[in-house]
């Protein structure tokens, strides 16, 4: 088995091979020397020391709500209701969460056109996320985006973006407004790690280090790009290898814990926004889905799938809560709750108007508008 | 009014929007410390610094995405491109970004953008270096396209289009830098999607922009030798298009040539031609004849450019055909 295999098949027991293959691609060592695997580092890493059960409760519903959501426009999708591309979160939820729980009034989030998670993380409302799916005049964005193209600039989703690495150096750009502002706020910009082989992703990035701008890259590496696995994408493993060129801050870890994750990332992001320190971070993720809905995965074994699904930071979350003292009611209650919300969203979405012919007129330049 | 040349026109014009707005700044190659590739921005850096100056590397998609970016949070930037050659590598930014994210985002962003740079061919570059870009941003929602020829025109537009809350991609030339005219002394702000007649007659209307417009300033004159009166309409403004400027003289006239920098596949002067033929079309007394590049990859060699760019003699030729004269 080769060291590439190696660190995509077996996410979840295999912390060593992570180090080995880390220190063989001569990876930085985090510089609060953390350990790659964010929920099972040091201990003070550890997700449940550091948060309340009224926390962990929170974040675990926060992500439930995702997956719920997801798979919820899955099935829509599926009935005919949804159409175009659907790229389902289902298994990167501890992400979108732990940013939005990290994040303070004014930063914003930069992220690709797997945006679903951050709009409902962010507080999007879901009704509203479900009827711009359905292509409906009280979606997110009047029915005009569908799902590669959530914005919801009040609560921080300052985009999803479809042209892959297109929307790096639009999130550099936020963070030299906010430099020249001096707001205060941080750009997240989240990525595939398949947008790391493109020029926009390198100019943004240069531009970011050279300029120091208040911004933290994320990318959500989730091991393929569509179909094609990191091994035939990129030369190296670690992705973070390439930030010294750009003067970037670097950390890398695997996501297997909402809390451990928003501990760690937040420390970055605070460094940005306070000693002008931008970051490139490479989380170690995996979608559960295919890249699409038209995608049934057959690139990946079921081996591999099943060996990620142990590290998957929901199970964790559960497993941590019925640690906790919750019991199968408790849990049923959440999950219960969550899918009331969700078929609630679909009730809204269904019931819906399309939009208003003259609506495809407007917001093409500023005299379109009323 | 003073005479300035162009390059002076539109520092002046951007001087005087960053002196009016703290929130326009200009960002490119060269702007800086170098003074401007063609020394349009010489001396703001001196003036403003460089929090509002920003010296790029060569990343033209980073920096018009930078800008685009900082225009979606409030900023009002000025992108350089030190050409539109160079702006291909960033057209990702401009097609999917600068053009769309208004309307992807239901109105939520506003994008008060300028690209500028000189547009088209300029002496003896060869092909990559000497193409103009009309035909690709004219070519799609989102934007405004300006043009302009004279130094009045120059200050007028950009002012407008800077404080313009849409993207604007605003063409000048390298060869028309040091072109010289007056400009109106104080605020002088021209409307963007305005024509100008730049020679009025009755004969025949020659629609013309940017470089173009003096092919068709000396054709004219040299139709006028032979008894022939030419309306020179210089669009200014590509997107949107002033239909009625057009429409109006060739009502007047009942003919119509074309005499622009470009290739004659598709694009403005393709564009323009259709809108005459729609909206005048009983009025036209013979067929709109279109004087643009050959449509060929521009050579370098001297003598091979100049058969390739129109010329005033090729205008001529195009002029007296509609008009059925024999020579």
């Amino acid at each position: 088995m080769s060291r590439d295999t190696a660190v995509q098949a077996e996410p979840a027991g295999a912390a060593s091979e992570h180090g080995k293959f880390a220190s063989d691609a001569g990876v930085q060592r985090p510089r609060d020397g953390g350990d790659e695997r964010a929920g099972s580092g040091a201990a003070s890493e550890g997700g449940a020391a550091r948060a309340s059960v009224d926390e962990q409760r929170r974040l675990y519903t926060e992500m439930l709500r995702i997956r719920r959501f997801e798979e919820t426009a899955a099935r829509a999708y599926t009935q005919g209701k949804i159409s175009g591309f659907l790229h389902l979160y289902i298994g990167q939820e501890a992400i979108a969460v732990a940013t939005a729980d990290l994040m303070r009034p004014g930063d914003r989030v930069v992220t690709t056109y797997r945006d679903h998670g951050f709009a409902i993380a962010l507080g999007c409302d879901s009704g509203a996320c479900m009827a711009e799916l359905f292509g409906k005049a009280t979606g997110l964005v009047g029915g005009v985006g569908g799902s590669m193209h959530f914005f919801a600039r009040d609560k921080g989703l300052w985009g999803g973006y479809a042209i892959v690495g297109s929307h790096v150096p639009v999130a550099a750009g936020h963070a030299f407004a906010s430099k020249y502002n001096q707001d205060g706020a941080v750009t997240f910009c989240f990525l595939g790690e398949g947008a790391m082989h493109i020029g926009a992703t390198a100019e943004g990035m240069n531009l970011a280090g050279l300029w120091k701008l208040p911004i933290v890259f994320v990318i959500e590496n989730n091991l393929y790009a569509m179909g094609t696995p990191l091994r035939r994408q990129s030369p190296v493993d670690d992705l973070t290898t390439r930030a010294p060129g750009w003067a970037l801050d670097h950390d890398r870890w695997v996501v297997d814990d909402v809390v451990a994750t928003r501990n760690r990332l937040a420390r970055i992001a605070e460094r940005a926004r306070n000693e002008e320190r931008p970051a490139l971070v490479e989380l170690l993720t995996y979608r559960f889905r295919g890249h699409s809905m038209s995608d049934p995965g057959k690139y990946r074994t079921k081996e591999e799938v099943d060996a990620w699904r142990k590290t998957d930071p929901l199970a964790r979350g559960e497993a941590e809560l019925r640690g906790a003292g919750l019991s199968d009611a408790d849990l049923e209650s959440i999950d219960a709750a969550v899918v009331a919300e969700m078929d609630a969203a679909v009730a809204f979405a269904d019931a819906s108007p399309p939009p208003a012919p003259e609506h495809r007129f407007r917001h093409h330049l500023v005299e379109d508008d009323p | 009014m003073a005479t300035l040349q162009i390059r002076e026109a539109l520092r002046h014009a951007i001087d005087e929007e960053m002196a009016r707005d703290e929130r326009v700044f200009v960002i490119g190659e060269e702007v800086g410390h170098y003074d401007g590739a063609y020394k349009v921005t010489e001396g703001l850096l001196a003036k403003y610094g460089e929090r509002r100056v920003v010296d790029t590397p060569i990343a033209e998609a980073g920096f018009a995405g930078v800008g685009i970016g900082a225009a979606m949070a409030g900023l009002r930037p000025i992108v350089e491109f030190m050409t539109f050659n160079f702006s291909a590598v960033a057209f990702d930014q401009i097609l999917n970004n600068a053009a769309k994210l208004r309307q992807l985002s239901n109105g939520q962003f506003t994008l008060p953008i300028v690209f500028r740079g000189p547009n088209a061919a300029a002496h003896m570059l060869s092909s990559t270096h000497s193409q103009a870009f009309e035909s690709f941003y004219c070519g799609f929602p989102g934007v405004k396209v300006v043009s302009v020829a004279t130094p009045a025109d120059a200050k007028g537009l950009l002012k407008s289009a800077i404080r313009d809350d849409n993207p604007i991609i605003f063409f000048e030339s390298e060869v028309m830098y040091s072109v010289k005219g007056e400009v109106p002394d104080g605020e002088h702000l021209i409307p963007i999607g305005k024509a100008e007649i730049k020679r009025p007659g009755s004969g025949v209307t020659v629609v013309t922009w940017g470089q173009g417009l003096a092919i068709a300033l000396a054709a004219a004159e040299l139709a006028q030798a032979e008894g022939l009166s030419c309306e020179v309409i210089d669009l200014r403004t590509l997107r949107p298009l002033d239909d009625d400027a057009v429409v109006a003289s060739v009502r007047k006239t009942n003919r119509c040539v074309l005499v622009y920098h470009g290739w004659p596949y598709g694009g403005t002067g393709a564009e323009v031609s259709d809108r005459v033929m729609r909206l005048c079309f009983d009025d036209l007394d013979a067929p709109i004849l279109r004087v643009c590049y050959e449509d060929l990859n521009m050579p370098y060699a001297e003598n091979l450019e100049h058969l390739v760019i129109p010329s005033p003699a090729r205008a001529l030729e195009a002029i007296r055909e509609v008009a059925y004269r024999q020579h």
